[in-house]
């Protein structure tokens, strides 16, 4: 080999670990997005066997409403701080005036199907609402701490995913406090335990139900504030976000948070690959072809038990 | 048996003399295209509802297949210069031929896991159809040829109307047949408890394959004359939203109703076409909608509209 061969094939090598690198970061990104709304669909689903559809349009109204917030004069963190709170209301909102009056009919509550399409009713009308209140524009929000990018081994890796990174680790170590520590999170893993059992030691299932939906909302509008800046915020973003975002929380096998964590990055990292190697045109193909792939393979979940069914 | 016959034809003929009679009343032809669309929507109503409200099994993706129908004609015809009926009937063939494929592995799931992977399906597909600029002119769409049955050239909406109108009937007639067969006993059975009909020596997985089958083939055949009839088709036709519309159509309407899918299609086609200072809060008022059947009319309108009816009336004594 000579010289010049090797350092062309030395200068090729660093390029193609910076290209690596490069996708890396941008699928760890839009990883972090898919695990915060992934783990919105799990807490709701095992206090409340619902899947609520309506989980990226949290995302949407929280990055909405922060701009709205913005234009309105506030500081950035007090307008984070008040979408959070508002989109965490409409949660609760949510779940008390359209699932809880069909869940809990009486003589039995709804059936899957029904609570499907309430949530997708809820999703739809959030939508509606934005779109006539906040205007179909699409808008970005300024960014935490300057827009320099750093430079890591010839990657260009924007300060903003520090912060989607951050806030995610910090939803991980905040759930797992919550859930081991907390008397409501605790009552929160009895309820999805066994919910009749949890009833019977005298938790209040429905406030439990009432508190997981303002707990998914407040999550999803964080992911909404942080990644604005990044990607831009748009009345119709929640639907492939929230599509993307069942997607992590089914591939963590429905109904663990942490598992639903491991889905989203995992999902992310594979779409940025695909995007990048193979075609970008077909990038958001990805995540359903994993996730059908995993329900004819593994209906359970990559990192869900196996569970038998009782008759 | 012979009253249940007569139940059977009496609607049927109920909503033939309506359908015969509307005309009277369109002043225009906007009326007429809103009408088609209602038929053609209403048909693929008929198909989902046997899946969803017989056989208890859900799917978020019908709209791939309503596509796949489409685009197959639309492509067959325009690119490849076939008889508008043959690329119908071929684009019927392949996506029951598709949907028999994915039947078995997906129809093993349950509740929220073949929603999941329902969606999944039909997201694929609009994607796809979106990318395949080359073959189905992307997210523009593609202009589909007129229709020739025979010598016939099937154009304008009046004569448009009375080809969707048929279509629906035909569709109306063979899903009260199917309902009154030992699919749809085997259907409610299997909807009761899969279990129980399992014991009892039904092959639901064969029974839910076929019903599978059969509403994606309505879906595709809907889907054909859809894109004849506006001339025209788009991506737009297979995506979440309007696999969304078909199942709140059935939803509405009444799930278990052949007639309720037709009133749902109707009622969420044609309300928003024709108020249009609707077009604003158009998602607003179908998300209300929604929500509020569910939560106030679970069983849909239809059954629920014919219960209180039943409620009403003095009880007819027997004879």
């Amino acid at each position: 080999m000579t010289k010049s061969a090797a350092v062309r094939h030395a200068e090729l090598g660093t390029a193609s670990v910076a290209e690596f690198l490069q996708f890396l970061f941008s699928g760890i990104t839009v990883g972090a997005i898919y695990a915060l709304v992934g783990v919105g669909f799990a807490i709701i689903y095992s206090a409340s066997n619902v899947i609520n559809f309506a989980q990226g349009e949290f995302v949407m109204l929280g990055g909405m409403a922060t701009m709205f917030l913005l234009s309105g004069g506030e500081p950035l963190w007090l307008a984070a701080l008040l979408a959070i709170v508002i989109t965490a209301a409409i949660g609760l909102a949510l779940n008390k005036f359209a699932v809880e009056p069909a869940a809990h009919r009486r003589g039995g509550g709804a059936s899957v199907v029904t609570l499907i399409i309430i949530t997708i009713g809820a999703s739809i009308f959030i939508r509606g609402a934005a779109e006539v209140l906040l205007g179909k524009d699409s808008h970005r929000l300024p960014a935490f701490s300057g827009d320099q990018p750093i430079d890591i081994f010839g990657a260009k890796l924007d300060p903003q995913v520090l912060w989607v990174l951050g806030a995610l680790a910090l939803a991980v170590v905040g759930l797992r406090w919550f859930f081991a520590r907390t008397r409501l999170g605790k009552a929160m893993l009895a309820t999805s335990c066994n919910r009749l059992a949890a009833e019977l030691v005298g938790i209040d299932v429905r406030m439990i139900l009432l508190a997981s939906f303002g707990l998914s909302a407040a999550l999803g509008a964080l992911a909404g504030i942080l990644t604005a800046p990044i990607t831009l915020t748009r009345y119709d973003i929640g639907i492939m976000l929230g599509l993307k975002g069942f997607c992590a929380a089914i591939l963590g096998g429905l109904g663990s948070p942490f598992g639903a964590v491991a889905g989203g990055l995992l999902l992310g990292i594979a779409e940025a690959m695909a995007a990048g190697y193979l075609s970008s045109a077909y990038k958001d193909v990805v995540a359903f072809v994993i996730i059908l792939a995993v329900l004819f393979l593994a209906p359970g979940g990559l990192f869900g038990a196996k569970a038998t069914e009782r008759v | 048996m012979l009253r249940l016959a007569s139940a059977r034809t009496g609607g049927l003929v109920a909503l033939a003399a309506i359908v015969a009679a509307l005309p009277l009343f369109f002043p225009n032809n906007f009326y007429y295209d809103v009408a088609i669309k209602t038929a053609l929507n209403a048909i693929v109503c008929i198909g989902l509802n046997l899946l969803i409200g017989y056989a208890g099994q859900i799917s978020l993706g019908h709209a791939g297949f309503f596509a796949l129908g489409g685009y197959a004609s639309a492509i067959l015809t325009a690119r490849y210069g076939w008889p508008g009926l043959l690329a119908m009937l071929a684009g019927a063939v392949g996506v029951g031929l598709l949907a028999f494929a994915i039947a078995r592995p997906v129809l093993r799931l349950r509740g929220h896991y073949l929603a999941m992977a329902t969606l999944g399906l039909g997201i694929i597909v609009a994607i796809i159809i979106n990318r395949e600029i080359a073959i189905t002119g992307g997210p523009d769409g593609m202009t589909v040829p007129r229709l020739w049955v025979g010598g016939w050239r099937v154009s304008g909406a009046v004569a448009w109307y009375w080809v969707a109108a048929g279509a629906l009937l035909l569709a109306v007639w063979l899903s009260l047949n199917l309902i009154d067969s030992t699919l749809g006993r085997a259907l409610r059975a299997l909807h009761g408890s899969e279990i129980a009909a399992q014991t009892a020596g039904i092959d639901t997985t064969r029974y839910k394959v076929l019903v599978f089958v059969i509403s994606a083939v309505f879906a595709s055949l809907a889907g054909s004359l859809f894109a004849h009839a506006e001339g025209y088709v788009t991506p737009i036709e297979a995506g979440f939203l309007r696999s969304i519309e078909f199942v709140t159509m059935v939803v509405l309407g009444g799930m278990a109703s052949t007639f309720g899918a037709v009133a749902g299609a109707a009622i969420l086609t044609a309300l928003p076409q024709l108020l249009t200072v609707f077009q604003d809060y158009k998602h607003l008022v179908l998300g209300a909608i929604l929500i509020g059947v569910m939560i106030f009319m679970p069983n849909g309108l239809v059954p629920s509209v014919a219960l209180s009816l039943r409620r009403l009336r003095p009880p007819v004594p027997a004879s």
